[in-house]
């Protein structure tokens, strides 16, 4: 009786996932859908804790003392700080799954692998062979490893403690595919081995091995490919919670990590998509690291006072506002915020226009700018905002680079040459803000800002826009 | 051996697999930073597989990686829901704002 209530409950839970992570994917309905997927989890942890003989001590310290973490983290984190901390969970997700299957093998070396299969069926009800759990017990291993280390490189990278700059060490693909092999032939070591000491040992350098390559696969990412990482990370939690739910047999996990997995998956091919690369490209090129400045690129760069910009916008009847991940860095969306309202009153059209991998995260601009309270509505997406540029008077880039770049449209030699971009430089006058003269994320000139019609603004984001404003109130 | 349950849990991991891929199409951009820490506090249901290792009759070893385990999802479960709430409940205040403009 009690295992069927639990199930039906395990069941109503992967129903409310489903309608959750459906309803996640549109505006109207996001917010409901974040909270009948919350339901869900309350509902499979009730439904758990409905098994006997749990020590309950450990239950309500190990929640509380993680809730409490986790609450505090989730209030406290600024707008800016959030691709870090979703990278920082994603990693806890996956040490968590790591960590049941350690606490599952610990189990079976003490009980002996006849006894823990016994045991395992009248949890689950489910009768396996010996192979298929410790199959999974390593396949657990293995993805929750690396999708702790690489989210904690993820974390690193975007909260600036480890260099952004993809690196690369010579012959690392082979390292990697040679680390991969090795894996593999733990995992069939713990397979063949059961509750052996060989057995154990394969597990041990299995662990480490996971940690290592979680390291060496994300390191040489640049920080612009963020965007994919993290998606992919993200796919990895779920791959790695539906593999414990083969250890232990159980249904709820094995539902709820494969939507994960599979929804984590299509948000990197989106990702892709917007950089018209592939996701091996991504993953392997180190783009970024050997890229070199484009050819092609003459002229210089016009640098231009906040007094003259003022003049230009004063008097301009449509602008848009393209920011990017400098526009983070500088904390400057409250500043932008500001500076749209002013040109609002003052009779223009303010857009803005969002590259889908503006930033570092997926959809990291649109957090930004919705913390500081820009209009749903002035967002727009780059095919929106494309066919309207020629008319545009100023286009604003504030921090952005390799989004805007022209090259990309006209340039085969370029590397990004291909990747859809906010065509800046149809506007009839362009102003970057820039923090100095180098190059972007990709090492790359952009030629929008030897433009014809371009004109830099050089400094802290912040600084700039609050000067234009404070030029406005004169 | 009664090889048929296992293989109904191999039917549901296909199944949802195939279900994930058609539950999100098109994702609008203002949507993509929510979506995914939403679905990675999903990805902290592997808190259930911590809660089943915390069984009273076991050994010291399996206890306490499961309470590790148990200490990790629960920040992973909470955190992620609030910080997503959080987000999307800025998505929602413009989208009643806006108009009434």
């Amino acid at each position: 009786m009690n295992a069927v209530l639990i199930n039906l409950l395990y069941i109503a839970a992967s129903i409310l996932f489903i309608f959750g992570i459906k309803m996640l994917g549109s505006a109207d309905t996001a917010r409901t859908g974040n909270r009948l997927s919350s339901v869900g989890m309350l509902l499979a942890v009730v439904a758990t804790l409905l098994y006997l003989g749990l020590d309950w001590t450990m239950v309500i310290g190990g929640i509380l003392l993680g809730g409490m973490i986790g609450a505090v983290a989730a209030t406290r984190v600024k707008m800016t700080g959030m691709p870090e901390l979703v990278a920082l969970f994603n990693g806890f997700g996956g040490l968590a799954s790591l960590l049941v299957a350690a606490a599952e093998y610990a189990k079976l070396r003490t009980s002996g692998v006849d006894h823990y299969l016994e045991l395992l069926e009248a949890q689950s009800g489910v009768t396996v062979p010996a192979w298929f759990v410790l199959l999974a017990v390593g396949l657990t291993a293995l993805v929750g490893g690396i999708t702790f280390t690489g989210s904690l490189v993820a974390w690193g990278k975007l909260s600036g403690k480890l260099p952004g700059k993809p690196s690369l060490f010579p012959g690392q693909q082979f390292v990697n595919i040679a680390l991969m092999v090795v894996a593999a032939v733990g995992v069939a070591l713990m397979v063949a081995g059961g509750d052996s000491p060989l057995a154990f040992a394969a597990g041990l350098a299995l662990v480490a091995l996971s940690l290592i390559l979680g390291v060496l696969i994300t390191v040489p990412i640049g920080g612009g490919d963020m965007p994919v990482v993290i998606a992919l990370l993200n796919s990895l939690s779920g791959v790695a919670a539906a593999m414990a739910g083969f250890i232990i047999l159980n249904n709820v996990l094995v539902v709820a990590g494969c939507l994960v997995g599979a929804s984590g998956l299509i948000l990197t091919g989106i990702m892709c998509k917007a950089m018209n690369r592939s996701l091996g490209n991504v993953l392997f090129s180190g783009f970024g690291a050997t890229a070199q400045a484009g050819g092609g690129v003459t002229g210089e760069m016009k640098a231009s006072s906040v007094e003259d910009a003022y003049f230009v916008l004063e008097a301009a009847q449509s602008v848009v506002i393209i920011p990017g991940y400098g526009m983070a860095v500088a904390q400057a969306q409250h500043a932008v915020k500001e500076l749209a309202g002013i040109l609002e009153e003052n009779g223009a059209e303010v857009r803005f226009a969002i590259h889908p991998v503006a930033g570092r995260m997926p959809g990291h601009m649109n957090v930004l700018l919705a913390e500081a309270d820009v209009p749903y509505e002035q967002l727009q997406e780059m095919d929106q905002v494309n066919p309207v540029m020629p008319t545009v008077d100023v286009a604003i880039v504030i921090g952005a680079n390799d989004v805007v770049n022209p090259a990309a449209n006209d340039d085969p030699s370029s590397p990004i040459y291909g990747m859809p971009i906010i065509n800046a430089h149809e506007a009839k006058t362009v102003y970057c803000l820039k923090r100095g003269k180098g190059a972007g994320f990709s090492g790359l000139e952009n030629a929008l800002f030897f433009g014809q019609n371009t004109r830099m603004l050089y400094g802290d984001a912040k600084a700039t826009v609050s000067a234009l404003v404070a030029e406005f109130g004169k | 051996m009664e090889l048929a349950p296992l293989l109904l849990l191999l039917f549901a991991f296909t199944l949802a697999i195939f279900l994930g891929f058609e539950l999100i199409s098109k994702v609008p951009s203002q949507l993509h930073t929510p979506l995914m820490s939403g679905s990675n506090a999903i990805s902290g249901i592997t808190i259930v597989g911590a809660l089943l290792a915390l069984n009273a009759m076991e050994g010291p070893a399996a206890k306490w990686l499961g309470f590790a385990a148990l200490v990790f999802a629960s920040i992973n479960v909470v955190g992620g829901y609030m910080v997503t709430d959080r987000m999307l409940a800025m998505f929602k205040k413009k989208e009643k704002g806006g108009p009434a403009e």
